[in-house]
């Protein structure tokens, strides 16, 4: 079943890397609703250029903001990564791939509901299994180091699901240079 | 680094006064009532003495301490038996202060059942032993009584994390005297005893990530004995006290692998695509219990320490982890959980039973006392970690509760030689 769940996972990621993603979707600029203007080329003109600073700022802050989405999110005692953080994967993939130089760390957590040294384990494979993933999506074996803090440094420390499930993770950071 | 260090070895010598209060629930089938008669000299030290024995004695649910009414013999000649109805035994002595501080302190044991003196002992020590002294005659009354060897003068380690530090924690049985072996900022976990519970085996995530180290209780000396790739934790120690076996994810999964003390020698135990952990020897020191997932929920299994075919132990209904033999081989105490919560249960090798033995909660890592009539285990209150017991048979339950932090991974050590 958690064999299942990882390969239609990189099936799908598969896919994403053979398409391109489209990386600008989100980004409707703010300033192009000068519409009573009365000189309709300059007004063009001038939409245009904001435009373009506009695009290459968004690019900029997009790809930071991509990055900055550095957690994957796992069900109870699952370790395979899951669907829903495929666009994380991808984009930290592709990251790692255009940047050789670039290394990072994951450290895989699990929630209480276990004995510690159970938890270690299991947050060791959910980062062992975010770490393939990463490789899959092109990012090479050497830029990625995998660790386990288990259940001993919980992002919350209340007995209940909503808590538990920020805990049940994987984060995955850069190591500065 | 030379500063940490500093902190550290003040911290170990200045211990901090664990204030505990402790909350014993049920009794004993058969509570032996006993008398406890304070002994002659010097008062302060007769009255300390007196707190300990029958503060040891009393948590253990097995003995009734009577008030001895205003007699106080200190000769086994002064006492009448029939001024001590209802009491089956007495313990009487006196205080002797010798030179540079020390004191011998002589006590008896009368069984006014019988009327025999049950045992005469000297024990000779400095004045500010005197809990150690109290331990050891409690340990010498239980023993005469019950006919198992008490276990107040072993030691406990545990974990315990106060904002945003993390301790590791050897203190008395009765989880006083607690002094700390070492201070982090990151993670500790799993400390292990050797068998002469002169070293203590843990995990540390000092440098980041889970490294197994082994440190000396005595000289404080410290040694990494495992940090490849990956986590490297659950240590626990053979019975011979040679080799320590331990899981590493070098491999990817967690597998358990058997090392020599120092971490030499490394051989690989289990082979699985699951986690296996928490290795825990049989007093034979012949196989291995462990935790494993291979079958789909984590439950107890057991391998030879020489590999080879393994066993599934525990069929429970949700999940089965921390197995930890009883000192006698016939039976392993786990934490059990199910429904959301955690019990302590014992496994019987023989009946293939399980009992559960506590209420339930947030219970986990369950430990032996060495003589195997008491269990410790990690509980909680009102959200803050605490240590607790629980007899053997389950019908004492313990709970000691300190005022600050947050308390984990308790292990009971074994009897000092």
């Amino acid at each position: 079943m958690k064999k299942l769940i990882l390969s239609v996972l990189l099936l799908n990621l598969l896919a994403a890397c053979g398409s391109n993603p489209p990386k600008e979707e989100a980004m409707e600029p703010a300033t192009t609703s000068a519409a009573e203007m009365s000189n309709a080329e300059a007004e063009a003109q001038a939409a245009a250029d904001a435009q373009a600073a506009a695009d290459a700022q968004a690019a900029a802050e997009a790809e930071a903001a991509m990055l900055e989405k550095n957690s994957v999110y796992f069900p109870f005692d699952v370790d395979a990564v899951q669907d829903a953080d495929r666009e994380t994967i991808v984009n930290h993939a592709e990251y790692l791939a255009s940047h050789p130089d670039a290394k990072v760390r994951i450290e895989g957590n699990a929630d209480e509901r276990g004995s510690s040294e159970y938890n270690l384990g299991l947050g060791q494979r959910r980062a062992n299994n975010t770490k393939r993933a990463l490789v899959l999506g092109g990012a090479s074996d050497a830029q990625i180091e995998t660790i386990s803090y288990g259940e001993e440094k919980p992002r919350c420390s209340e007995h209940n699901e909503a808590c538990w499930a920020q805990n049940r993770r994987a984060d995955i950071t850069y190591s500065a240079k | 680094m030379r500063r940490w260090l500093l902190l550290c070895l003040m911290a170990f010598m200045v211990p901090a006064h664990a204030v505990l209060n402790i909350e014993i629930t049920g009794a004993g089938e058969h509570q032996t009532p006993v008398s406890l008669v304070r002994f002659a000299g010097d008062v302060a030290i007769a009255r300390g003495l007196l707190d300990i024995v029958g503060n040891d004695l009393v948590r253990t649910g097995l003995f009734k301490l009577v008030d001895p009414a205003g007699k106080s013999p200190h000769d086994p000649r002064d006492i009448r038996p029939s001024e001590w109805s209802g009491v089956e035994a007495v313990l009487i002595g006196s205080i002797e202060s010798l030179a540079e501080g020390k004191v011998a302190v002589k006590f008896r044991l009368i069984d006014l059942v019988r009327n025999a003196e049950l045992m005469s002992q000297v024990v000779t020590a400095k004045e500010d032993q005197v809990r150690a002294i109290g331990h050891r005659i409690a340990d010498l009354v239980y023993e005469r009584l019950t006919g198992s060897p008490g276990v107040f003068s072993t030691r406990i380690a545990y974990v315990s994390r106060d904002q945003g530090m993390y301790r590791l924690v050897v203190a008395d049985s009765d989880g006083d005297n607690e002094q700390a072996l070492l201070t982090s900022r990151e993670p500790i976990m799993s400390p292990a005893w050797s068998p002469d519970g002169r070293q203590i085996a843990y995990v540390s995530f000092e440098k980041r990530r889970a490294m197994v180290y082994v440190q000396s209780l005595t000289s404080r000396q410290r040694t990494l004995i495992a940090d490849f790739p990956g986590s490297n934790s659950a240590p626990t120690w053979s019975p011979d006290g040679a080799r320590i076996a331990m899981v590493l994810t070098r491999d990817d999964e967690s597998q358990i692998y058997l090392a020599d003390s120092n971490g030499g020698h490394l051989r690989r135990i289990t082979y699985s695509d699951a986690i296996d952990t928490e290795p825990s020897f049989s007093p034979d020191g012949k196989s291995l219990l462990f935790t494993s997932d291979r079958g789909g929920s984590p439950q107890i299994y057991r391998v030879s320490v020489d590999g080879g075919e393994v066993e599934r132990m525990t069929f429970e209904s949700g999940n089965a982890f921390s197995p930890r033999f009883h000192p006698d081989g016939k039976s392993f105490v786990f934490a059990h959980f199910s429904d959301g919560i955690f019990h302590i249960a014992v496994y019987d090798l023989d009946s293939r039973q399980t009992q559960i033995l506590t209420a339930g909660g947030w219970e986990k890592k369950p430990s032996y006392a060495p003589n195997g009539k008491m269990i410790l285990f990690a509980s909680e209150v009102q959200g803050r970690g605490i240590l607790a017991t629980v007899s053997s048979d389950g019908r004492v339950k313990q709970k000691m509760v300190a005022q600050r932090g947050d308390i984990r991974e308790p292990m009971w050590g074994p009897f000092l030689k």
